[in-house]
């Protein structure tokens, strides 16, 4: 029970990803299809999320530190410099044995991409709906199942 | 001007082919709609990704295997695209395929499509061959899964745009985008998975990383569970296929050319990459999931599929299911975690790309004139488009394993493969398979040959064949496709030994 509580965000992740998956699978309406897609992809941008959180970390925005040679924070116990720009510039940044923890802002980085990704995908999902909607008259799958059944028939009649 | 450019790249070629087509896919977009020009600039842009994917071929081969920073920053922190020589021969493939698929689309586009819808036709081609190049370069893991949906939206549209002709290229192509997403996402977790597991994204850095673990790593394992499923739909393993006969047969014929001899293999590309590369045959959970799992699959596909492929009334669907039962072939390769399997595995999906886009061009063109998609449809073709069916006949022996064919090099490689691992039923199932494509192929034949051409209003289908634009990539690749099973299989199987010694540096279990 307590690692239920303790990995509550992963029990979260766990239920929306299954009830998105079954929601794609067991429904045969097209538009309960693409909610049941967008949950399940929902589902993955809060695992992301979730990775990137470290309890009491703050936001991952360097600290002035005046003392510092830097001008940056230098709490920190790590030696190795770290390229930060293209130009080859070099500078020192908080890292372990820093009393500043930060959350990791990759995942945000990568979830922003994920989420553009899943809004078009959506998008698509939603305007072939409507495509299918005026050709077929119908948005259940089992409905244009059966339409391209007989369409498959009257072909080989001809 | 031309050894500068040339240079040039050389070292920026891998960027240069990703990102022009985006660009220019952007530009194609908001072309006028002057007649052919979408067309033209389309042909363009694959010409000039073709010459930089040879450029870069030929550093790959001058320099072994190198890393691009993009942007120059530096690896594990930026992302880079790394050429070696697995992905260098499969980007050549997919630029020259592009460029083969574009020649012949002129006059079937014209055909198929609306002349308003011609720009962002051409547009979404472009961004699937920019998603499809990306893949396949990248050392990013992340990378890896934008490009895939890049590659993917834009093939959910190029498929339903097939609906001018054939109103269940929408259904096809919601199918489609449904399982699409669900592989895409799985494989997203997966990465997600990896990357809390090794806290990098580079994939060097995670097979660096993942090494030192002893290969006991819970996540891990999960991570390639996650990434193997969702890879296995976008390839069209086994059970997973089920979008991939829709969306081949129904959508406009360049689209279904370019996605059987692309798509799926730039999805395979990712699955050596993974099983291999990232994540190593010598940890247990991977070696049991190959040799068991993906081998049983591949089996059961080659077997079941070939079957399918054999009711089928539609040419389009029958071909469709032959593709997933070859997928099972390239399948089998990794499953037997050998080299000589890879360097089987590899031939197979290079040979397979030539062959069945040939054969989905011949078919395209049997469409265009005399709309064509029926087995009974077939009859007489010999005498109304001799050119085509010869060209139709000599890839269909190929895809059977025809001796002195590009199949035959491919599928005796594998064969010996599975002999040397001690696998006799393997071979069985290859000879099996090989013979029951000799049916559904040979039906086609027998129709072609031996059937007169129909009647229309009392007088017999004259003459009528395919235009030049649509012959020249066809009759091209079935060249091809003999060149490689007299002469070319010793080039051909130097490049894939090479990229099997790339992926199992210690030459398997």
């Amino acid at each position: 029970m307590d690692s239920l509580f303790s990995h509550f965000n992963y029990v979260v992740v766990i239920i929306l990803m299954m009830t998105g998956l079954h929601v794609v699978f067991a429904s045969r309406n097209m538009i309960k299809k693409l909610v049941g897609l967008a949950v399940f992809q929902t589902s993955v941008f809060l695992f992301y999320i979730t990775l990137a959180k470290i309890a009491s970390g703050q936001p991952p925005i360097l600290e002035k530190d005046p003392n510092s040679k830097t001008g940056y924070d230098d709490h920190s116990a790590f030696i190795e410099p770290v390229q930060l720009a293209a130009s080859g510039d070099v500078y020192v940044l908080p890292g372990q044995g820093s009393e500043l923890i930060y959350s990791n802002p990759l995942p945000h980085v990568l979830i922003l991409t994920a989420i553009v990704v899943g809004v078009a995908t959506l998008a698509i999902g939603l305007a072939l709906t409507v495509r299918i909607r005026e050709v077929y008259g119908t948005i259940e799958m089992d409905a244009v199942e059966a339409q391209d059944f007989e369409y498959n028939l009257e072909g080989i009649e001809r | 001007m031309a050894p500068l450019f040339a240079s040039w790249l050389a070292d920026h070629g891998a960027a240069f082919a990703i990102a022009l087509p985006l660009l220019a896919a952007a530009i194609t977009a908001l072309l006028p709609k002057v007649r052919r020009l979408p067309w033209a600039v389309a042909l363009l842009v694959s010409a000039i990704v073709t010459i930089a994917a040879y450029a870069v071929l030929q550093t790959q081969v001058d320099l072994g295997s190198f890393i691009y920073r993009m942007g120059g920053w530096e690896p594990p922190h930026g992302i880079s695209l790394k050429i070696d020589a697995v992905n260098a021969p499969i980007l050549l493939l997919i630029a020259a395929m592009g460029l083969m698929t574009l020649v012949y689309s002129a006059p079937s586009v014209e055909a198929e499509v609306q002349t308003k819808k011609r720009a962002p036709f051409y547009a979404a081609f472009l961004l699937c061959m920019a998603g499809l190049c990306g893949m396949v370069v990248t050392g990013d893991a992340f990378n890896v899964f934008v490009f895939l949906e890049v590659s993917s939206i834009s093939t959910y549209t190029l498929v339903a745009m097939g609906a001018n002709r054939d109103r269940r290229a929408l259904s096809a192509a919601f199918n489609y985008l449904i399982l699409g997403s669900i592989g895409a996402t799985f494989f997203v977790i997966g990465v997600g998975f990896l990357y809390a597991e090794t806290g990098t994204l580079n994939m060097d850095d995670m097979q660096r990383i993942l090494a030192n673990l002893d290969g006991g790593s819970r996540v891990a394992q999960v991570a390639f569970g996650f990434i193997v499923v969702g890879l296995g739909l976008k390839l069209a393993m086994f059970p997973l296929h089920t979008w991939l006969p829709g969306a081949y047969a129904y959508s406009p014929t360049m689209v279904t050319v370019f996605l059987s001899s692309t798509a799926t293999k730039a999805a395979l590309y990712l699955m050596y990459r993974f099983s291999f590369n990232v994540f190593d045959p010598s940890f247990d959970y991977v070696a049991v999931v190959l040799t068991y799992i993906v081998t049983a699959l591949a089996v059961t596909g080659m077997i079941f599929c070939s079957l399918q492929a054999f009711f089928q009334t539609d040419i389009r669907r029958t071909l469709a299911f032959s593709s997933v039962a070859q997928v099972g072939y390239m399948l089998l390769g990794i499953g037997l975690i050998s080299m000589s399997g890879l360097a089987g595995s590899y031939l197979h999906l290079i040979n397979h790309a030539v062959v069945k886009g040939g054969l989905f061009l011949a078919l395209g063109a049997m469409w265009y004139r005399f709309g064509i998609v029926r087995l009974d449809d077939m009859a007489g073709l010999a005498k109304t488009m001799p050119i085509t069916t010869a060209a139709f006949t000599i890839l269909a022996f190929s895809l059977i394993g025809v001796p002195f064919t590009a199949g035959f090099v491919s599928k005796v490689a594998l064969a010996e493969a599975a002999a040397e691992q001690g696998w006799w039923w393997a071979v069985g199932v290859i000879m099996i398979t090989s013979i029951i494509a000799l049916f559904y192929m040979g039906r086609m034949m027998m129709m072609a040959y031996f059937r007169d051409p129909p009647m229309v209003d009392g007088v017999a289908v004259k003459r009528n064949e395919a235009p030049p634009l649509m012959l020249i990539p066809m009759v091209g690749l079935a060249l091809l496709s003999i060149m490689i099973g007299a002469r070319g299989h010793v080039l051909l199987t130097e490049i894939s030994e090479n990229a099997a010694r790339v992926l199992i540096p210690g030459g398997g279990l």
